[in-house]
């Protein structure tokens, strides 16, 4: 249960080797020495990341094999969450996602459809679980990792952007059909991020830390936003990008 | 389920996301009152401004009042309030004769301290977890007026202010020290402490001594915050600005200054919706006590208040007499102190932690009807009999069906290591245990 100032004991990772969700996790659970339960696909990266959290200061650390792909498993996999947790799910963070490579998924192949599949569909199916969770709970959060790439779709990623502008949307509804419910919805807009995944990519401007992602949903949960720009001039930046001619817009390299 | 009252508690006592609450103020009957014996008997959702305004008419007055009158004699029990006199008379709990618990397993019980000790302790102070509370009988004090006496004197610093309370208030049945957190260095701890006696007729000046006005009990009622009073208006500068006011004003010594029950009981209840001067995202209370000998740590304390700047606004010092046999009764032996603190204050989570710490190692406890924060591993520590008041309440309730939001972020409340809904072998919380 989440106390008067924010702190909080329980935390569910969906996506359990995503840097930034490990990073949100770790900044959580730390002051409360707070359960955390993975789950995801790479059981030995999972455990390595498990080993991780627990020497920052996360209490009991459980692993659980989860498929973001796998739609029709997702609400046994938040029963077997929250039974690992054994207490309420204070926060459910959607960090899985796939980046693509837009060159080459573009090009044909199967990629493009993993990219959607995974980051929309697999978010749509795992969030809508998630909040059947929480609302039977009567309170939790969920944190949804979103993308500036979602925003306004750029031809340099838009199988990548259009993903999660479809993720983000869905949030945002998600969001006002849980208004009264105890439940709250948390939409994070991260723009370039230095991770594995951006790994070799040329870094865009503003670009920030898996850490400072974390800081920036920890304070956002904390004072009840829920959408938070990491980091936060982006919005502004965003503002304007929103509104640029077209023909300028499809100029902007990756 | 978990039953609310008014809902004056400063935590999640109250509360049950995804539950039921059952509201008890429906049940507001006053049942009996026997003037000759003094007790009286009503359903627990009666408040103590119903309450009080029936019996001071009629000469009584309740054992125990805390610092509002917006409170069910329900809540009060369940929360096992104190008073200005516990030092002298106890909690609320210790006044009362009986009461009835609609529990989960064996439903409606009479409960009384001689003849079913075990639950009638572990629901006082219970903070609801035992069932719900249909009513009770209290004792009453017999009261010759609706006025108190007071004795005040305005102290300089920490020392003087622990010393003189430690020196007088066996004299007096009301003792409490109101001070000034943001003072420091040589100002530090300063107060205005007051001692309190119910007046007698002849307190009263002449033209005040007849039955009908003496024993008056006519409190304003509570007025709104004004809707132009800024939202968060409390800020480091104003609240050392308020508290500056009041230490001023307040005369070096007084004797014998007599003021209705009400303005000395209860001045919070004056104005509605005071808490709204603290803006969004509201305030907290943290209220510990610390055993005798323990003076550093509550000095510490508040040096490191001040230190932080963190604006209190009413800090409440008092000593403690002995407790009572309810294994989760707050008071013990000592010194409490009671502080409001913003939330909009940045360090505040870590700060209260270390706090905890200190209070943990001097051997104190907090509040739960005022906790929002505790660091759940020292529930325990704290509470050291919390296992002897599990083992009734899981008579009572083996199924745990009375849950609150305060035990699902207190999950020692529920069980130790071994919580029913936690999987098996998997300890709640590792190490931190």
């Amino acid at each position: 249960m989440r106390d008067a100032l924010g702190t909080v004991q329980t935390v569910l990772l969906l996506g359990g080797t995503s840097e930034i969700g490990l990073a949100i996790a770790e900044q959580l659970a730390r002051p409360r020495a707070a359960t955390v339960v993975l789950a995801g696909r790479d059981s030995s990266g999972m455990d390595s990341a498990a080993d991780r959290l627990r020497q920052a200061g996360a209490g009991r650390v459980e692993t659980l094999a989860f498929d973001a792909t796998d739609t029709a498993s997702h609400e046994d996999t938040m029963a077997e969450a929250a039974r690992r947790a054994g207490a309420d799910i204070d926060v459910v963070v959607v960090a899985f996602g796939l980046l693509g490579n837009q060159e080459l998924d573009e090009a044909g192949g199967d990629g493009a459809v993993r990219v959607a599949t995974t980051n929309y569909v697999g978010a749509v199916s795992a969030g809508l679980a998630a909040a059947h969770l929480l609302k039977a709970q009567g309170h939790g959060a969920l944190v949804a990792l979103s993308s500036v790439a979602g925003e306004r779709v750029r031809r340099a990623n838009f199988i990548y952007g259009s993903s999660k502008a479809g993720m983000d949307g869905f949030f945002q509804g998600l969001a006002d059909s849980l208004a009264g419910t105890g439940v709250r919805v948390l939409i994070v807009r991260p723009g370039f991020v230095r991770t594995r995944m951006t790994e070799g990519m040329t870094e865009a401007p503003m670009a920030a830390t898996a850490e400072q992602v974390a800081a920036a949903t920890v304070q956002g949960l904390r004072s009840g936003r829920s959408v938070v720009w990491v980091p936060a001039p982006l919005r502004l930046v965003f503002a304007v990008f929103r509104h640029l001619p077209r023909p300028v817009w499809r100029r902007i390299p990756a | 389920m978990i039953g609310r009252g008014l809902g004056r508690s400063y935590g999640d006592a109250a509360q049950n996301a995804g539950g039921d609450v059952a509201v008890m103020t429906g049940l507001d009957r006053i049942l009996d009152v026997d003037v000759e014996a003094a007790t009286a008997t009503v359903e627990a959702g009666v408040s103590l401004d119903r309450l009080m305004r029936t019996l001071v008419p009629m000469g009584l007055w309740p054992a125990v009042t805390p610092g509002t009158r917006q409170v069910t004699v329900g809540g009060a029990i369940g929360s096992d309030v104190h008073g200005k006199n516990h030092h002298r008379d106890g909690t609320f709990g210790s006044h009362v004769r009986s009461m009835e618990l609609v529990s989960p397993a064996a439903g409606p019980l009479t409960l009384t301290p001689d003849g079913t000790p075990e639950e009638f302790w572990a629901t006082t102070g219970g903070m609801g977890l035992t069932g719900l509370i249909r009513q009770a009988t209290i004792d009453l004090f017999r009261i010759e007026t609706g006025f108190i006496r007071v004795d005040s004197e305005r102290t300089a610093d920490l020392d003087t202010t622990m010393s003189l309370m430690a020196e007088r208030d066996s004299s007096y049945r009301y003792s409490v020290a109101w001070i000034d957190c943001l003072a420091r260095g040589g100002s530090l701890g300063r107060s205005i402490v007051e001692f309190g006696e119910h007046a007698r007729r002849q307190d009263l000046p002449p033209a005040k001594r007849s039955a009908d006005r003496a024993l008056r009990f006519t409190p304003l009622d509570s007025v709104p915050a004004p809707p132009w009073v800024p939202s968060g208006l409390l800020n480091r500068w104003t609240v050392a600005a308020f508290n500056e006011l009041w230490y001023r004003k307040a005369p070096k010594r007084a004797e014998g200054h007599v003021v209705p029950a009400a303005s000395f009981f209860h001045p919070l209840d004056l104005v509605a919706g005071w808490n709204r001067i603290y803006g969004d995202r509201g305030f907290l209370q943290y209220q510990f006590v610390l055993p005798d000998g323990a003076e550093a740590t509550l000095r510490r304390i508040i040096e490191e208040l001040v230190a932080h700047r963190c604006a209190s606004f009413l800090a409440v010092l008092k000593r403690f007499g002995p407790s009572n046999p309810a294994p989760l009764s707050f008071p013990r032996p000592g010194w409490t102190l009671a502080l409001d603190l913003p939330v909009t204050f940045g360090e505040l989570a870590g700060l209260l932690d270390t706090m905890d710490e200190q209070v943990v190692a001097a051997g104190g406890r907090i509040y739960l009807a005022k906790d929002s924060r505790l660091r759940p591993e020292f529930l325990e520590t704290m509470y050291p009999r919390l296992p002897e008041w599990r083992e009734v309440r899981d008579r009572l309730d083996p199924e745990h069906r009375m849950r609150s939001d305060l035990l699902r972020r207190l999950p020692a409340l529920a069980g130790g290591s071994s919580a029913p809904s936690a999987p098996s072998g998997s300890s709640a919380s590792g190490e931190a245990r």
